[in-house]
């Protein structure tokens, strides 16, 4: 199945949260990456018919998907927030979720739901007792007890220790690999990179970057990167690195060289080979901007 | 209906402390209702001004509110409302189910202990008890409807829940006669007072008024609230 959003804007009074985004997800896992407050939420709430775009068109196979609750014979989703009955048992809980869908067999589809997130040796165990991680795990067991080809998790990994988060990425790409379509959020681009063949990037409610993860991880290492570096002699380091065309500009201050490299990968290949021709011992080279945030800034520049 | 709905909001009611406020009122007014007969007061005109200002007057606006929002509120609060909603079932009958927890939770806690207070004081005479049972039971509904409709609505359903039933019911019905026109609790003794044959029951509103108002207003709140499920927004926290 297909999600296809069209020219999709959604604003709060005079705050745009999402921007004119026109993306489709098609089978397979797919990773929607973006710092904190890039809208990615706000973009996934109206996949899954939770809010009602200001402008644009969301459409699963063509159906409207606000106010059509149809579509939940077809989509699990799996909600940031906790969201679950405390009061109910982890068992209680998933089968609930069979029964409200209908199912024939509702206590079937609850035991293998469960076996796959791997939690029937807690499911008598009230939810309430749970730590993060199992709560987010039989949240998944009641998404995907009916066996929806749309599966929607937002921000899935939150509060789940090493193990957990292994089991979970496993179990996305074996169901991705099986033709289901799955889209996830995610603000770390390891995580999305490991998961998702295919990736959205949301910067500041604007679809900033689409592709497989090696065209974004090119994408984001290609850019100008900014370096620290200390020397033995930095003032002749600098005038050596201007000759070359890869940098970009070269600050002299009190602690060391700032240089901006335009060409990261030839940059790093130059750099040691300037400083042994010309006899300077190398003390320090560290990026300077290597953080997701201006890696993010770098292409919603970029796509401005 | 939707049993499953119903079964978990039934077990969100009852299952924690918000069973205690449920109870309390009714235990109250049959501890009030032995009191009196022990007391030697136990004639009509004591049932009815019992009835009156606690039963339909305090007790059933009070567990309405409660039940009425209780039914949803929490819900929406904290979220779990998704599990409901992320499913294949229209949200009117969701909205619809809902109702029928709180109205059910009324007739148990408000329109029964109100008959046994009634049946503790003066048994079946006059047709009191079943006079103001059924008040309070089809009150009750309208309470539940309403309740469930500013739940859906707002986040401070509680807050304007008790401004109404305190405010405009019991402070400005006081004063202002033409107010209890527009009173659930006032309806509900109109029933009250249909149905029993006391001279000093005296209601302010006709019954030709209270029924039709009493009809539209639950079925317009329910139908209300089902249409606001529909458009049930998550906004995130971006």
């Amino acid at each position: 199945m297909k999600i296809e959003l069209s020219q999709v804007s959604r604003w709060y009074g005079n705050v745009v949260a999402v921007n004119d985004v026109t993306m489709t997800i098609g089978p397979g896992v797919t990773g929607l990456l973006g710092p904190n407050g890039a809208g990615k939420s706000t973009l996934l709430h109206m996949m899954a018919g939770f809010l009602a775009p200001s402008n644009g068109t969301v459409t699963l196979d063509g159906n409207q998907v606000w106010k059509n609750h149809h579509i939940y014979r077809n989509v699990g989703l799996v909600p940031e927030r906790e969201g679950v009955y405390g009061f109910l048992t982890g068992w209680q809980f998933v089968l609930s979720a069979a029964k409200l869908h209908g199912m024939s067999d509702p206590v079937s589809a609850a035991s293998k739901a469960l076996a796959v997130v791997d939690m029937e040796a807690a499911r008598d165990r009230r939810v309430e007792t749970y730590s993060k991680g199992m709560k987010q795990r039989v949240k998944v067991a009641a998404a995907l007890v009916h066996d929806p080809a749309v599966l929607l998790l937002d921000e899935p990994f939150n509060g789940m220790d090493p193990r957990q988060r292994l089991h979970l990425m496993d179990l996305i790409r074996q169901m991705g690999a099986s033709g289901k379509t799955i889209l996830f959020s995610s603000h770390i681009l390891e995580e999305v990179e490991r998961v998702a063949q295919h990736i959205e990037v949301l910067v500041a409610g604007r679809h900033a970057a689409s592709g497989d993860f090696r065209e974004i991880r090119r994408l984001m290492t290609d850019r100008p990167h900014l370096f620290r570096i200390r020397s033995s002699d930095d003032r002749k380091l600098a005038a050596a690195l201007i000759v070359d065309g890869s940098t970009g500009g070269v600050t002299l201050g009190p602690d060391g060289l700032e240089v901006q490299a335009l060409e990261f990968r030839r940059f790093t290949w130059l750099l040691p080979r300037v400083a042994q021709a010309n006899g300077i011992h190398l003390q320090q080279v560290s990026p300077a901007d290597e953080d997701l945030e201006s890696v993010f800034a770098y292409l919603i520049n970029r796509s401005a | 209906m939707n049993t499953v709905v119903a079964g978990i909001t039934f077990r969100a009611m009852l299952g924690r402390r918000r069973i205690v406020l449920l109870i309390l009122l009714p235990v109250f007014l049959i501890g009030m209702a032995f009191a009196l007969r022990l007391l030697g007061d136990a004639d009509q005109a004591t049932a009815v001004s019992l009835l009156q200002a606690f039963s339909i007057g305090t007790m059933l606006p009070l567990l309405g509110l409660i039940a009425g929002t209780g039914v949803i509120a929490p819900e929406i609060d904290d979220g779990t409302i998704i599990h409901l909603l992320s499913k294949p079932i229209s949200r009117p009958v969701i909205a619809q189910t809902k109702f029928l927890v709180a109205a059910t939770m009324l007739v148990l806690f408000a329109a029964i202990p109100t008959y046994a207070a009634a049946w503790i004081l003066i048994r079946g005479e006059a047709g009191i008890a079943l006079g103001f049972a059924l008040g309070a039971t089809v009150a009750g509904f309208a309470y539940a409807a309403v309740f469930l409709l500013l739940g859906v609505v707002t986040k401070h359903a509680v807050a304007i829940g008790v401004v109404y039933a305190l405010i405009w019911e019991g402070l400005i019905g006081t004063f202002v006669p033409g107010a209890r026109k527009f009173s659930i609790q006032q309806w509900g003794q109109t029933i009250a007072d249909q149905l029993t044959d006391v001279p000093f029951l005296k209601s302010d509103v006709a019954i030709g008024f209270a029924v039709p108002a009493l009809v539209i207003v639950t079925v317009g709140a329910v139908v209300l609230a089902g249409m606001r499920l529909r458009s049930f927004s998550l906004t995130g926290d971006e």
